[in-house]
């Protein structure tokens, strides 16, 4: 489904991802780890479509596509989602607009009709049962007032209702308590399915014990050095990086 | 007695007045220029009675006598008052032979607004047949309002066939003396609504001028007049969403409210006249008196939404006479390009336990500038006035502005006045966040104004909310920076 080679992005001049190689199939949950600074919300940006970084090298296929090739919105009209580490909040818009909005935009890239007030009502009590996300918070704007951990529940609920077939979380857990935690990893995996794929960015095992990986990245340095099964995240919790700095520095 | 010096002069003036007029009482323009000739000129061509006339000719000896505002934020060539021809018989409405003639980007602006081929044509005054069904549709409108009292007319109807009301209330809001374009409004005022609705009646629906068969199609000087006797409700509705073209660059209207014991009167506005092409050349300059007054436990409430003219001018206004009486100010004022506004709203607590409510969301782009100047006064016996006002503006780009002149005048202890004022730019990451969930940035630039003005919004009748958001999201495109 995604395929990034050699991958090499710049902000200011500056190159942080410096060769990164990565494959994603249908189906699979892919973890990827590392020290700060690495690049890993680089990469969630870039694979986004943030234009503040430069790419300068490298290619990315998404399911026969040029990722690169597209805008911003274009790649999540073709399906890619991004569940930001830090959502912006929007005074004014309710979450049923923003969302009605969204999915309506994503049906018209793909030639298929709008989606009607009821359908779209039948589907919002659905999808906010999977992340336990009051029905009440639908109709406010869009994160305001909301705590980190719905917030993040929100992301959740937004990628129930959008059906992303390739999600990216960028520190999803990051100031989540376990309950929380445990919401929102349900969530994940009940929409996990056989022809979507999940990148989970994330710091801590904790995360993993709920939501389990096939595979587990190291991105150090701007590039994955290190990929192994989800035993790796555990390696990890008990040593550190100073192993993977040992020997990979450059 | 002999034939006295004041005798000459009457004969004289006599004279001079039917030579005046004569030789031009075919045509359909009076010639350019500004005198009591032009006046009488008018007056008569609209077979005025003679205290309507004297009205006039006061209104135009104190304006000769005038000087032209400057203290307001905005800069513009001024006008050439003696340039221009205050006279246009109401039928040459039509501008353009055929649909084929209208501009292509006014047809394209006009369909993106959602308006039927229909109504397009009669905006831009190509099918002039169309009238005709719009004169049926417009007869059963106003049978129905005649059932129950309610007097829906041009001003220059109600002159002729409801003077005394004309005369009780005209200028009893908005002075002749009042500023500068409300006087030359009251010299020269061509035409606008007049409405009238009696004791106790609440008016079954919204009153659009869009009803008004043989309205003159938006004249220069409007002048528009509303009572609402006691006990009465209306809602009223002004303008249209459709750029608006005129020749005539200088709009200066008066709109006068009388809201009686225990009446209610809402009044909205959404204005898109022309602002000038990308350069800000050859807008239109609106500068209008909007007053209402409210009697004992009366209500007037302005909500508009300006998205046009190169520059707007306007503060409308409550006075609130009556104990009790409530004002309430809504307006969402758009510049972009090279537009200018100052506007804003007057609030006078003048009786006892008043309140007012002033919500305020301006929005700047392009190299624009948008002031809001908003004053509050509690007179001295105003005891237990209440005010909210609530100033926002909203930045675009690097290059606009956004300018906040709040009066406050408290002459009563007893007031309670509370004042928020906000600043805000449309963050690039919540424009992301929406490209993110496959959101258009032009899509969500429209979403998040549309947030941010939705406490106005919300105010507006619905068919007229429904047109101002699609306005809005046009008179904002590309402007992001």
């Amino acid at each position: 489904m995604l395929k990034i080679n050699n991958l090499h992005a710049s902000i200011d001049g500056k190159e942080i991802l410096k060769g990164l190689n990565l494959e994603v199939k249908a189906g699979e949950i892919h973890a990827i780890m590392g020290p700060n600074g690495a690049g890993k919300s680089t990469l969630a940006s870039v694979l986004a479509g943030r234009e503040e970084y430069e790419i300068t090298a490298g290619s990315v296929d998404f399911d026969g596509q040029d990722l690169l090739d597209l805008s911003t919105e274009d790649r999540a009209r073709e399906g890619l989602f991004l569940a930001f580490q830090y959502p912006v909040e929007i005074p004014g818009v309710s979450n049923v607009n923003f969302l009605r909005t969204a999915l309506n935009e994503i049906r018209d890239y793909r030639k298929e009709e709008p989606i009607s007030a009821k359908d779209f009502m039948a589907l919002v009590r659905e999808k906010s049962a999977i992340v336990e996300l009051d029905a009440k918070l639908a109709s406010r704007s869009v994160n305001e007032g909301f705590s980190g951990g719905e917030k993040k529940r929100n992301e959740i609920f937004q990628m129930a209702m959008l059906e992303p077939k390739l999600a990216i979380l960028d520190e999803t857990d990051s100031g989540l308590d376990i309950d929380a935690l445990r919401i929102v990893a349900n969530g994940v995996n009940t929409l996990k399915s056989a022809d979507n794929a999940t990148i989970v960015i994330t710091h801590y095992q904790r995360l993993l014990d709920y939501i389990v990986p096939d595979f587990v990245h190291v991105l150090y340095d701007g590039r994955i050095v290190k990929t192994g099964p989800k035993e790796l995240a555990l390696e990890l919790e008990e040593k550190g990086y100073d192993w993977i700095k040992a020997e990979f520095q450059q | 007695m002999g034939y006295t010096e004041n005798d000459l002069a009457k004969d004289l003036e006599n004279s001079e007045y039917k030579f005046g007029f004569t030789t031009n009482i075919e045509s359909d323009r009076a010639p350019i220029g500004l005198n009591e000739d032009i006046i009488r000129f008018i007056s008569a061509k609209k077979e005025e009675p003679e205290w309507l006339l004297e009205y006039r000719l006061k209104a135009l000896r104190i304006w000769m006598e005038m000087k032209e505002p400057e203290w307001a934020h905005v800069s513009y060539t001024k006008p050439d008052f003696q340039a221009i021809s205050y006279y246009a018989a109401p039928k040459q409405s039509k501008k353009y032979e055929s649909w084929d003639d209208v501009d292509p980007e006014l047809k394209a602006t006009m369909a993106k607004l959602g308006i039927s081929m229909e109504e397009q044509q009669r905006l831009t005054g190509v099918a002039v047949d169309f009238v005709m069904d719009s004169v049926s549709v417009a007869t059963s409108f106003k049978s129905k309002l005649m059932e129950l009292g309610i007097i829906f007319c041009s001003f220059s109807e109600a002159v002729k066939e409801h003077p005394e009301l004309v005369k009780q209330y005209m200028g009893s809001v908005v002075p002749v003396t009042d500023n500068f374009y409300a006087t030359l409004n009251s010299a020269v005022f061509t035409d606008g609504s007049f409405c009238y609705i009696p004791k106790g009646v609440r008016c079954p629906m919204e009153l659009s001028t869009y009803f008004r068969i043989n309205e003159a199609n938006t004249g220069q000087f409007e002048r528009t007049l509303v009572i609402a006797d006691e006990g009465s409700y209306v809602s009223y509705l002004e303008g249209c969403t459709a750029p608006q073209r005129d020749e005539n660059q200088l709009h200066a209207a008066v709109v006068e409210l009388v809201a009686l014991k225990d009446a209610e009167i809402k009044y909205s506005t959404v204005q898109n006249w022309y602002p000038g092409d990308k350069d800000g050349v050859g807008g239109i300059f609106n500068f209008v008196t909007k007053r209402g007054i409210c009697e004992t436990n009366a209500k007037i409430s302005w909500t508009q939404v300006e998205t046009g003219s190169a520059v707007t001018w306007k503060y409308p206004s409550c006075i609130l006479k009556g104990d009790n009486s409530v004002g309430e100010f809504y307006s969402v004022a758009v510049t972009n390009n090279y537009q200018q506004a100052d506007t804003g709203t007057k609030m006078i607590h003048l009786g006892k336990n008043t309140k007012s409510t002033i919500i305020s969301k301006g929005i700047s782009a392009g190299k624009s500038h948008n002031s809001y100047r908003g004053l509050v006064q509690i007179h001295k016996n105003a005891s237990n006035a209440r005010n909210f006002s609530q100033c926002d503006s909203l930045l675009m780009t690097d290059e606009c502005g956004a300018h906040t002149f709040p009066y406050i005048e408290c002459k009563n202890s007893t007031a309670k006045i509370e004042h928020e004022a906000t600043t805000s730019k449309i963050g690039e990451d919540q424009i992301f966040y929406c490209l993110q969930r496959g959101i258009s940035a032009e899509k969500a630039i429209s979403l998040i104004v549309n947030g941010y003005c939705k406490e106005v919004l919300n105010q507006l009748p619905m068919e007229f909310a429904v047109e101002a958001q699609k306005l809005l999201a046009i008179s904002l495109e590309g402007s992001v920076g």
